[in-house]
């Protein structure tokens, strides 16, 4: 079943075209990884499909709604409420504590502090967080900062995390460690994640992948019985 | 392995003789390694006595070597299949690839549909490895890594030949 969908989805920031008509499904469930070279548009990709921008032509759908004809309060709501996100930099708020941080999109959609403090401290078990609820951000090393932020994506057990770069600042090891956590905790809550990568390592813990050309989405089916 | 394939490759862009086709293996592929004339001539023997090329007669004034070669239907056949189908992921594999680019671009035939149908092969390799290591012993998961690290050195070719398609296309131009 399809949950979302971007049709020849096209965006210009001024004269400079980032979308060329990207046309793209995503199964509910499934990670997809959109990759492609630097500038190729699969960031702006990304931030269409979670109604961050509004594209100047094409359709955007998520659960058979229309998204991009909202107004930017019902975009808004969207994303609070269906969308999770994990970015590359500077997600955690450095004045809150990392439980906090998490709790932080529950205390948005409205749930008393303490109720979402308490759906906060198990994923600091699952993200192998524990005993680092109380550290602020600039107490904890990059990878940690970087797990809370997925545990704050998925919090609110979204129907989608969008992620985009979500190990791009880390090495290569603790990037590995913070994806088998990522898509470990997406799978279990059945959490469609669309995550945006320019490494194939990253790329390998998808089950799918899709390459953004030049504002346009190329994908080649898997190949299988080949040949040298 | 590629040796037979790349000569039915400049065959299928002009028939040639066995002098011509060594000296256009050794610009294109060579890098360095010539190829021996008796590999050359073994080579077209072995893709005569199958049916994929047809030996013309020896044409005046030349020695065995002015025999003109033909590429045959099924020799076209085997050359297009060959290039359409990924190469298995393996460490190593940049002679194959490029030559595979090389004659794509040559024949007028897709290379970037060659590179992403290359790249997608590689990427479920590695989704394969990545896999394995989840829930294989420190050993295996090494083991997994070094093929990952080696398909991963692959990828970063395909993209940068990718983006220098152009480029590598006036190059083989003639």
């Amino acid at each position: 079943m399809t949950i979302l969908q971007a049709q020849e989805v096209a965006l210009s920031f001024g004269e400079t075209p980032a979308l060329r008509g990207a046309s793209l499904e995503v199964a509910k469930g499934e990670v997809l990884a959109v990759m492609g070279p630097s500038g190729s548009g699969k960031s702006t990709l990304l931030h269409c499909l979670a109604g961050i921008l509004v594209p100047d032509s094409g359709e955007v759908h998520f659960d058979g709604q229309r998204l991009d004809t909202l107004g930017e309060n019902d975009r808004s709501a969207f994303r609070r409420d269906k969308f999770g996100f994990v970015f590359q930099f500077g997600q955690l708020v450095p004045e809150l504590t990392a439980v906090e941080n998490v709790a932080l999109p529950l205390l948005l959609c409205g749930r008393p502090r303490k109720e979402a403090l308490a759906a906060a401290r198990p994923w600091f078990g699952r993200l192998e967080l524990d005993g680092l609820e109380q550290r602020r951000s600039g107490e904890l090393s990059g990878g940690q900062a970087q797990r809370v932020a997925v545990a704050r994506g998925l919090v609110s057990n979204p129907t989608v995390l969008f992620a985009d770069e979500p190990t791009g600042a880390l090495d290569s090891l603790t990037g590995e460690h913070v994806m088998e956590l990522l898509t470990g905790a997406a799978r279990e809550q059945g959490t469609t994640v669309v995550l945006v990568t320019h490494e194939p390592r990253v790329a390998a813990y998808a089950d799918r992948e899709v390459i953004v050309r030049d504002g346009r989405v190329t994908g080649v089916a898997v190949a299988t019985g080949s040949s040298s | 392995m590629t040796v037979p394939l790349a000569l039915l490759g400049l065959l299928e862009r002009e028939p040639s003789h066995g002098y011509d086709l060594k000296r256009d293996y050794d610009v294109y592929f060579g890098r360095g390694k010539p190829l021996p004339y008796g590999q050359v001539y073994a080579t077209l023997g072995r893709l005569a006595r199958d049916g994929k090329v047809i030996v013309g007669d020896a044409e005046p004034g030349g020695g065995p070597d002015r025999k003109r070669y033909v590429i045959t239907d099924d020799g076209a056949s085997e050359l297009h299949a060959w290039l359409a189908q990924p190469v298995q992921p393996e460490p190593h594999l940049q002679t194959v690839l490029f030559v595979k680019v090389t004659l794509a671009l040559m024949l007028d035939r897709s290379a970037e549909t060659f590179l992403d149908v290359q790249r997608a092969t590689h990427l479920q390799r590695m989704r394969e490895l990545t896999e394995v290591k989840r829930t294989a012993d420190v050993a295996d998961a090494l083991l997994a890594d070094h093929g990952l690290f080696h398909l991963e050195a692959d990828l970063r070719w395909i993209d940068l030949t990718a983006a220098r398609l152009a480029q590598l296309a006036k190059e083989v131009a003639r």
